[in-house]
């Protein structure tokens, strides 16, 4: 009878999330005029619904103050109180209110992996398009040092790294965008490896044009595509690991209000039967699955290839 | 014959050359300590005497290839000298961890790559029914759930009425059937986080092979679905299906740390994180050590096999 229920409001969940993102594609849809209009009137479900998500983080984010009745670190009642209409969703361990916390989360760990992915992106995509572009000596150095660094296993790396360097914030983004890097560059390198083969690339060379503007006017704007994909799915990654790292106590520290360590300080009332510790779990992997759905649909509309 | 052993002694010595690269990096992060590696585990406080103690203790008083040299002599022999925490040989702290580690490791492949196998090859049998969908929907999920998300929902439907214990604590005393009723949990976890991935590799890897020609002719001839899949596209699927299940079985390596952090199981991943936050630099660097080795070593097999799943490959032209 139990699974019967759970299995009744996983459908319930799913129909409301497809008709959310299926009303949020109509809306871009009527608002946006000309081709923006028509490219969302032709995008699936799952990528509306993802889209619709990721808006909403986004928004909680920002307005987190307005939002959040508490503050993320002020001690507001007792310890693992319950759900109730002052505390929407009880405190945690110290007493601190849980609906608060979950709201700042969206700000800190969001933000940090953000950050923490848009440098490990700027690293990684200009070292691999200058080896692309320069290819020779320089694009053997830096291959055969990013291939030696994915030979070690991501987690076990940036744990090796945070030991040395201790837990901060700062050395937290620096270790994991260094480490991620080396992927956004293998893929940011063989992109770039196809363009600089093309005539219009010798065109320019032949004009005299410099390297930064062959990189940056030439081979960006057509290696776009497979980049941004990569940045949502680089993304994805670098929450996920930054979270475990958290929930291990390695990442965010404390008191900071960050989804992982929330999940690991409330964990005991799990065996109790109460579900509030697997809120900030399920916002991550909420956040995740709408990220893999809109790059699965940029993926498909960059490939052209139907299915 | 002779052909396949040059090409797996090259690999072979590929795979070294690389573990020794990543040994040289293991032990050269800590040449990056900003000041003072005694100092700053002994404190501000230290007197010069201690500091230079400490030093002597740990070598740091020989020039660091010196210092290369010995570790990795050591390494290679199982010594991996002290922990700084509790002083006690590091060996010790990980002989019986590995096994531990090592046994979860297996069992959750022991689940995960047969039943992924069969959902993967019934999924591209099925192809874009009901199944096929419902099962790739829950696999993008799984894929997007952290482990941690994964073990406590477990916990949360399975453990809390009693089926299986929370906490995977198992010792010398533990027996094999006791033990794999006690790490069920643990197990299954690392199995739906690896499972997903796996079987949607078989699915494409089978799917892409379904345009060739010879398949088209296998149809033509009346031949039953599930007998063109299994006998005629399988095997030239089989490269990149192994090459995934190595490279989750590498995951698997690195999973089981957060795992075993939440089953408070008595692995080589708990001991990395303790040793992390007690900044115990010689227990970490050996246990980085020994996953990478691992890691290596999948890869290196990965890639074996793949080259001796296709005949063209071992006798390129």
């Amino acid at each position: 009878m139990e699974v019967l229920t759970t299995l009744f409001w996983i459908a319930v969940a799913v129909s409301v999330g497809m008709a959310a993102g299926w009303l949020f594609l109509r809306v871009l849809a009527t608002a946006l005029p000309g081709r923006a209009g028509r490219v969302f009137r032709s995008a699936p479900i799952s990528a509306g619904f993802g889209m619709l998500v990721i808006l909403i983080y986004l928004l909680v984010a920002i307005l987190a103050p307005a939002i959040a009745p508490f503050s993320e670190r002020e001690v507001v009642g007792g310890q693992f109180l319950p759900w109730d209409a002052t505390h929407l969703l009880g405190t945690d361990n110290l007493g601190r209110d849980m609906f608060s916390r979950l709201v700042y989360g969206a700000r800190n760990t969001v933000g940090i992996a953000f950050v923490t992915t848009a440098l490990a992106f700027l690293l990684g995509s200009v070292l691999g398009l200058l080896a692309a572009a320069v290819g020779g000596w320089l694009d053997q150095v830096l291959s055969r040092v990013v291939d030696v660094l994915m030979a070690i296993p991501a987690l076990v790396f940036s744990l090796l790294l945070l030991t040395i360097f201790g837990t901060s914030v700062v050395t937290l983004i620096l270790v994991i965008a260094v480490i991620d890097s080396t992927r956004v560059f293998r893929l940011a390198r063989s992109v770039g490896m196809n363009i600089v083969v093309m005539d219009f690339i010798e065109a320019a060379r032949l004009r005299g044009e410099g390297l930064f503007h062959l990189i940056v006017r030439e081979i960006l704007p057509n290696a776009s595509a497979p980049l941004i994909a990569e940045f949502g799915l680089r993304f994805c990654f670098v929450f996920l690991t930054i979270s475990a790292l958290s929930f291990l106590g390695l990442g965010i520290q404390p008191p900071t209000a960050d989804w992982g360590s929330m999940v690991k300080e409330n964990a005991v009332l799990i065996t109790f039967g109460d579900i509030t510790p697997l809120l900030p779990a399920g916002c991550i992997a909420l956040l995740t699955v709408a990220v893999n759905f809109v790059v699965d649909w940029m993926l498909h509309r960059a490939s052209g290839l139907k299915e | 014959m002779s052909k396949i052993w040059i090409m797996i002694a090259k690999r072979l010595g590929l795979g070294v050359l690389t573990l020794f690269a990543i040994s040289i990096i293991i032990f050269l992060a800590t040449e990056l300590l900003p000041g003072d590696l005694a100092r700053s585990i002994l404190g501000q406080s230290a007197t010069e005497e201690t500091v230079a103690a400490f030093q002597r203790e740990l070598g740091l008083d020989q020039p660091a290839h010196v210092r290369y040299a010995q570790w990795l002599w050591g390494a290679v022999q199982g010594d991996f000298g002290t922990s700084l925490a509790n002083r006690r040989p590091i060996a010790d702290l990980i002989g019986t961890r590995l096994a531990n580690t090592m046994f979860l490791a297996i069992y959750a492949a022991a689940i995960a790559v047969p039943l992924s196998l069969i959902l993967g090859i019934m999924a591209a049998l099925f192809r874009n029914t009901w199944f096929d969908r419902g099962a790739n929907a829950v696999a993008l999920s799984a894929i997007s759930f952290p482990e941690f998300f994964v073990a406590y929902i477990l916990i949360f439907v399975l453990a809390q009425s009693g089926l299986f214990p929370s906490m995977a604590r198992i010792d010398s005393t533990t027996t094999f059937a006791d033990a794999l009723y006690k790490t069920f949990l643990p197990a299954l976890t690392l199995t739906l986080v690896v499972t997903a991935h796996m079987m949607r590799m078989t699915r494409a890897a089978i799917i892409n092979l379904l345009a060739s020609p010879y398949i088209e002719m296998a149809q033509l001839k009346g031949m039953p679905p599930a007998r063109i899949i299994l006998v005629h596209a399988l095997p030239n699927a089989l490269a990149p299906i192994i090459t995934v299940i190595a490279l989750n079985l590498a995951y698997l390596i690195t999973g089981v740390v957060v795992v075993e952090a939440v089953f408070v199981y008595p692995g080589l991943g708990q001991l990395m994180v303790d040793s992390v936050s007690k900044r115990d630099i010689p227990v970490v660097q050996a246990v980085a050590l020994i996953f990478a080795a691992a890691y290596v070593l999948l890869n290196l097999l990965a890639d074996v096999l793949a080259t001796l799943s296709n005949p063209r490959l071992i006798h390129p032209k």
